[in-house]
């Protein structure tokens, strides 16, 4: 569980975020959705301390430790030169190992569990240059889990992926969090992905929650449009609702 | 790939090959020179050292004498100021992600080099050059610390614009400064080159703390200079202290360079040809290339002076020449080997 309370952020003076009170519980998967610049972003990394912010946020009622408790995926995660996949999920273990240690057979134990559930095992020693944009992610996604965090956030984890390689991952992330209990949040773009994969959608706009709720009370003509400038219509496809782009004129 | 999927880093057989060197260079620095010694013979003065060991078979008087008094302090010398210097450099490179990072980066040359210049302009004794130098380059690095966190918070981009500017103004008091004075202009340009004169074992006990503290701190830091690599933000949600890491590492390495610069005066590009070396032939990992560029910069500084107080003796080269003139081809064909840049 993890729960925002009362964050607000703010850059020289210019309030950008909040203040916004959200939760998610065990095991549910909660999207972010709203347009460009709505503060999607800011609050995920309000969650693991990268932005100065008032308020707390809390995972299973503790004040939240960055690493231990929380995983974050970037939108962009570099991916270091030279790196192999397995070096690179091994960072994961970063928040359980000391200042002056290093990494033990449990480390690489888990590490190794990583690899296996996102089917890296025959990656393990590829470099990381050497992956296309499904596998690249699915390493971060590994390196995410061997964190053994209770709770994941993805930063649009979909963006720079083909549709094909969105639904794997978002698949992937499904199986983690049904076999693992994770708390998953995940800022998302594509309103028809966050439709399919998400249990409840939180709508940020302008730096506030403007509608919460499960996905057919958010995902409507009504409460979208005014954020997306009407180019949005909604319609019922064949596994729930699915949003489609909408001319606007001139 | 026969090995298993996650292996641990391999460190040990490096750094062994790294010692090794180390220890080879060393010898053959003890060993030759103006008056030749014969390498048994010192080997078995060393081993006599030991508490309680007399092997019968080390060198007597005068040999003894330029052994422990003149060369043992001049070899050392080289191998911690060699050590220092890549240690540094490649402490900054993790630091600042920067492959053209190397000690020098944030002033401490500059200032280390206004502060030397100035203890000749005011004509103070020889004695004020080195604590001017050491006092100088801080100075500047405070000053560039300073300038840099006013100006663009926290991004490394800004410290290294303000490392350009404090060593272009340091720079412009120092030329200043030798334009009034120019009848000192030989002796200052002679400690720029850099030089590893000792006077007994002075210049040796003052830099091995510097160099022992900055060693421990770097080399304990490797770990989360490979973290680093993935960015600020990545390596912070990983629950490392970013500010905290960068500060303590920088300052134990900007401590440590001011100290060898103002013993040793400018030596450059062992800070950076090292630890590049080193990441090309050993790979990426920080907790390899920290130590390991230690161990080299130590071997690689120990031949430079080897060759700069033979070469052309009785009269020394610069051994800052003698690294670039070394240095650079060397670096070349590393590159070129292996085929790829950082």
């Amino acid at each position: 569980m993890i729960r925002w309370e009362q964050v607000e952020v703010a850059y020289n003076g210019r309030r950008v975020l909040g203040p916004v009170t959200v939760e998610a519980g065990d095991g549910e998967w909660l999207g972010l959705i709203g347009p460009n610049g709505a503060g999607k972003s800011t609050m995920l990394k309000s969650a693991v301390g990268l932005v100065e912010h008032r308020g707390t946020v809390k995972v299973r009622n503790g004040n939240r430790r960055p690493g231990l408790d929380i995983a974050w995926m970037s939108q962009r995660p570099a991916m270091p030169e030279n790196m192999t996949v397995s070096e690179y999920v091994m960072l994961g273990r970063s928040p359980h190992i000391g200042y002056l240690s290093s990494e033990g057979p449990r480390d690489r134990a888990v590490v190794a569990d990583a690899l296996e559930r996102l089917a890296l095992t025959d990656l393990a020693g590829r470099t990381l240059s050497t992956l296309s944009g499904g596998e690249a992610q699915r390493a971060v996604l590994a390196r995410a889990v061997a964190q053994e965090a209770p709770v994941l956030l993805l930063d649009e984890p979909t963006a720079s992926l083909d549709l094909g390689h969105a639904v794997e991952v978002l698949e992937v992330v499904e199986d983690l969090r049904r076999d693992g209990g994770l708390t998953v949040v995940t800022a998302i773009h594509d309103l028809t992905l966050a439709a399919r994969f998400c249990d409840r959608l939180v709508l940020v706009s302008g730096g506030e929650v403007v509608a919460e709720g499960p996905v057919g009370s958010v995902l409507t003509e009504t409460v979208l449009q005014p954020h997306y400038g009407g180019a949005v219509s909604v319609v019922e496809g064949p596994d729930g609702p699915a949003v489609l782009p909408r001319r606007i004129g001139s | 790939m026969s090995e298993a999927p996650v292996a641990p880093v391999r460190r040990r057989g490096p750094l062994v090959i790294g010692a090794v060197t180390l220890f080879v260079a060393m010898l053959v620095g003890l060993t030759l020179g103006p008056a030749g010694l014969d390498p048994g013979k010192v080997l078995a003065s060393l081993v006599d050292l030991l508490p309680g060991v007399d092997t019968g078979g080390g060198l007597d008087g005068t040999g003894h004498t330029i052994l422990f008094e003149i060369r043992f302090p001049r070899v050392l010398l080289g191998a911690l100021v060699g050590a220092t210097l890549a240690l540094a450099g490649s402490a900054y490179q993790g630091i600042f992600r920067n492959p053209l990072a190397d000690p020098y980066l944030l002033g401490v040359a500059a200032g280390a080099g206004l502060g030397a210049t100035f203890a000749f302009a005011a004509r103070l004794d020889h004695v004020w050059v080195a604590p001017l130098a050491f006092v100088g380059g801080l100075v500047a690095v405070g000053a560039t610390y300073l300038l840099g966190r006013s100006v663009g918070g926290r991004t490394t981009t800004s410290l290294i614009l303000a490392g350009v500017a404090v060593a272009a103004f340091a720079t412009a008091v120092q030329t200043f400064l030798l334009q009034r004075r120019f009848e000192v202009l030989k002796e200052v340009y002679s400690w720029l080159l850099g030089r590893l004169t000792t006077v007994g074992w002075t210049e040796v006990l003052t830099l091995i703390p510097y160099a022992v503290v900055a060693g421990a701190v770097v080399i304990g830091s490797g770990r989360l200079l490979d973290v680093l690599r993935l960015g600020d933000e990545e390596a912070a949600s990983l629950g490392v202290r970013v500010d905290r890491v960068r500060l303590l590492v920088v300052l134990a390495a900007t401590l440590a360079t001011a100290a060898a610069v103002s013993v040793s005066g400018l030596i450059g590009f062992v800070g950076i040809i090292v630890p590049h070396t080193v990441r090309l032939v050993f790979g990426w990992s920080y907790r390899v290339i920290v130590p390991l560029s230690a161990l080299f910069g130590a071997g690689f500084l120990v031949v430079a002076d080897l060759m700069a107080r033979t070469l052309m003796s009785p009269a020394e080269l610069p051994i800052g020449v003698v690294t670039a003139f070394l240095g650079a081809p060397f670096f070349v064909l590393v590159l070129r080997t292996m085929g790829r840049t950082t």
